[in-house]
């Protein structure tokens, strides 16, 4: 017996000091905690980049832990930070940008942690509708951004060619769009059990969201939310109430199909089941595994009736620099000016996907924190910017990331995968163009995705459904502003 | 013959409740007490500022009209279910009950579906019903029904109640066949001889010696179909497509977990939990008089 414990215990000094350095090594690196909510290609990418991290330096440990998806995140980070176990990096989809900004103490936001640690992560490295949707109104960022999309256009070319549509020239105003769709139908869709011309998916986001921002017409008063918490929605426009009838208009006739909330919808045009799918740009990865046609991308339409942005002429007359011109080259632009569209434009869209937010806990060092700046800076990296975009179809959320993938060629070999960055830097930012900060925008989405539903089964039209998503969402703007300010 | 034990002194009594208690006090007061608690204030879902509130998140809740529509509309789904799943549970249980081949093999059979997970059942439902991928669903479209549960309310509530009441089925089918099996013979023998036939044996002797079983399962029913049906509605409709499928656990989850309103869903915790314990009273106050008179 005696002999017994001894030989144990023996065995165990002995693992123990086998196990000793490694521990030690291990006790030596500051350890961070970063929980994620991607899926799929897209979760195996963010492990990629923390072997990366973590092989590029010694001094920091950084492990990836996926909690569920968007929404659940943020609540597990919520409900972690109330019991003073926040991670030290929280993955927040877009819409929650509002709660976040609006949780004080819990989070210490990028311009803090660049004051305290002297990260080196300068916010005019990003692009302009990504910095802006994740700053403070006078410009401080707040959050780091990582995958951000864009909507945009998917459409079937074979199914044009089948149809007689050019598809080179996929349609570029909602007006073309319709007539498109309708000879879609007829010549393509009526041939195929279950086929459709059109869907879309993230019909809040992209048929509305963005559509307003396209077509820079306020979306929430205060500057889309950016002013302050009092905004109120102002999605009912005639613009959006408009664009809301066409789409309904469109599901009577059959040239354009609902399919369900949020992504619900994306297969549909994978499979060749739609011709044409609106959806997320960050949709490259699914759509090049399970797309058996061709297929392309293009910017989402719009509406010359209705769009407010700069004109052709407008652009023209920015774009020239009158010091410079020679008398020659001052007729060939006044030649140009001549035919220069002067209805209203389209201007940039908004984004989508999520940014990495830092949050506080009562026992958290200074050290810590530093991991956490060295982590973002590492993830703003040009190289690394570039192959997360290269990888999965988000946009390069930086300048120089973009300008490194065309460096590379990547356009070259991918035609078609900067049609998201073009979309998203069209026109210059506005007011309407910024995106959204408006709290509890998850809500207000499903409130309008419940109207939506509603105007669909024909219980009520356009400018109905949209007041009523006004009325409602309006008391949950209301709710959150007193939650806050109390 | 008097079976009571008694115990000298306390301490064993106590020592012997104690962990009972404990796990009553852990798992029930102490959470009660907090939705309780934090369905009288109004906090920011991080919980930085919390404000006392009185009783407004209540009179905000039933000022609402889509609060009233989704009482209405769990009291429809909870009747629908109780009824569909004790209907069938009581016919298939009558069926099984008689002396035919394989009747082991039945029974075992019909137990089944009690023992798949809500999310699972639910994923099966949509094999069959869903317009695009589903079996029936094509089926259906194809001989020209308009069927679409995604958009259609109507719809969509009926799926939720079929797949609500089919898990239910076995559960009701153990107990009502059990409780068929302890009607003594002698009455049904005896009814037999009094030339009562078919259905009206059923009705006039089976039924009422059944009624205790049928009411302690209408509870049971009821209280499944409002709370326990949360992950099989949350998994086929999400609560929609408009409103057409969120019961009152639906809403609470959306506005709590998905909203992050704590305070208001919260208050609808409460609101439920109010109704589970006028439901287990009358449970209790029935099956008691009858054990009483009994």
């Amino acid at each position: 017996m005696k002999r017994r414990t001894m030989l144990a215990g023996v065995a165990a000094s002995a693992a123990a000091s086998a196990v000793a350095p490694a521990a030690r090594a291990q006790a030596d690196k500051t350890k961070i905690v970063f929980w994620h909510a991607m899926t799929g290609a897209n979760g195996e990418e963010i492990n990629r980049i923390a072997r990366d991290f973590n092989a590029a330096q010694a001094a920091v440990e950084l492990e990836p832990v996926f909690k569920g998806s968007y929404p659940e995140t943020l609540t597990a980070a919520i409900a972690a930070w109330r019991a003073g176990q926040a991670p030290h990096v929280v993955q927040v989809f877009e819409v929650g940008t509002g709660s976040m900004l609006a949780a004080g103490p819990a989070v210490k936001q990028v311009w803090q942690l660049i004051q305290e640690t002297g990260a080196k992560i300068d916010p005019n490295a990003y692009l302009p509708a990504v910095r802006g949707y994740y700053s403070l109104a006078d410009g401080r960022l707040a959050s780091a951004p990582l995958n951000s999309s864009t909507p945009v256009m998917w459409y079937n070319k074979n199914a044009f060619e089948t149809a007689g549509l050019d598809p080179e020239k996929p349609p570029q105003t909602w007006q073309e769009f319709v007539i498109a769709a309708r000879v879609l139908k007829e010549k393509w869709a009526s041939k195929g059990q279950d086929q459709v011309a059109s869907t879309s998916a993230w019909l809040t986001w992209v048929q509305l969201e963005t559509y307003s921002a396209i077509h820079n017409v306020p979306y929430a008063t205060k500057a889309d939310g950016f002013g302050g918490l009092d905004a109120e929605l102002k999605l009912n426009g005639p613009a959006q109430v408009k664009h809301l009838q066409r789409l309904l208009d469109m599901a009577k006739e059959g040239t354009f199909k609902y399919a369900g909330r949020d992504g619900a919808p994306d297969p549909l045009f994978y499979t060749g089941q739609a011709a044409i799918g609106f959806g997320s740009s960050s949709g490259r990865a699914d759509i090049v595994r399970n797309a058996k046609f061709k297929w392309a991308a293009a910017v989402l339409p719009y509406d010359p009736e209705v769009a407010q942005g700069p004109s052709e002429l407008d652009t023209l007359i920015d774009s020239v620099d009158v010091d410079t011109l020679s008398l020659r080259e001052t007729f060939a632009f006044l030649k140009k000016l001549k035919t220069a569209d002067r209805r209203p434009g389209p201007v940039n869209s908004i984004i989508g996907g999520a940014s990495l937010w830092t949050m506080t806990a009562p026992n958290r060092t200074p050290a810590e924190y530093k991991a956490v700046a060295g982590f973002l800076e590492f993830i703003g990296r040009p190289d690394q910017v570039a192959l997360y975009h290269q990888h999965t179809g988000y946009v390069p959320v930086t300048q120089a990331g973009y300008e490194l993938s065309k460096q590379q060629g990547y356009y070259e070999k991918t035609p078609g995968a900067d049609v998201a960055i073009k979309s998203l830097t069209r026109g210059t930012v506005t007011e309407n163009s910024k995106g959204l900060r408006l709290g509890r925008l998850p809500e207000i989405r499903n409130i309008i995705y419940e109207e939506v539903e509603k105007a669909l089964q024909g219980q009520q039209g356009a400018q109905q459904a949209l007041d009523s998503a006004v009325t409602r969402g309006n008391v949950v703007l209301r709710a959150f502003e007193k939650s806050v300010k109390s | 013959m008097e079976r009571r034990t008694i115990f000298p002194g306390w301490k064993l009594p106590a020592a012997l409740v104690l962990p009972q208690l404990a796990l009553t006090v852990v798992f029930f007061l102490w959470p009660a007490g907090q939705a309780i608690w934090s369905s009288l204030t109004q906090a920011d879902p991080f919980g930085i500022r919390t404000q006392f509130v009185g009783l407004d998140n209540f009179t905000d809740l039933f000022a609402d009209p889509l609060y009233l529509d989704s009482i209405a509309r769990s009291v429809f789904f909870s009747a629908a279910v109780a009824a569909l799943s004790m209907g069938v549970a009581l016919a298939l249980a009558v069926a099984a009950d008689r002396e035919i081949s394989f009747r082991g093999a039945y029974r075992v059979l019909l137990v089944w579906p009690y023992a798949i997970a809500p999310a699972m059942a639910a994923v099966l439902w949509i094999l069959l019903l869903h317009p695009q991928i589903g079996l029936v669903g094509r089926w259906l479209n194809g001989i020209g029904v308009a069927w679409d549960y995604k958009l259609n309310g109507a719809q969509a509530m009926l799926v939720v109640i079929l797949a609500s009441a089919w898990k239910q089925i076995s559960y009701n089918f153990i107990f009502f066949l059990a409780g068929l099996q302890s009607i003594p013979r002698g009455v049904i023998e005896a009814a037999r001889m009094d030339g009562a036939k078919g259905f009206f044996r059923f009705r006039t002797v089976v039924l009422p010696l059944l009624m205790p079983t049928v009411f302690f399962l209408l509870v049971v029913n009821l209280v499944y179909a409002s709370f326990d049906t949360f992950g099989t509605i949350q998994a086929l409709t999400g609560g929609g497509p408009g409103k057409a499928t969120e019961t009152l656990v639906v809403k609470v989850y959306r506005d709590g977990v998905v909203n992050l309103d704590v305070g208001s869903s919260s208050a609808q915790s409460v609101v439920l939990m109010l109704g589970v314990i006028a439901l287990t009273a009358l449970q209790f106050r029935f099956l008691g008089r009858r054990s009483d008179s009994g």
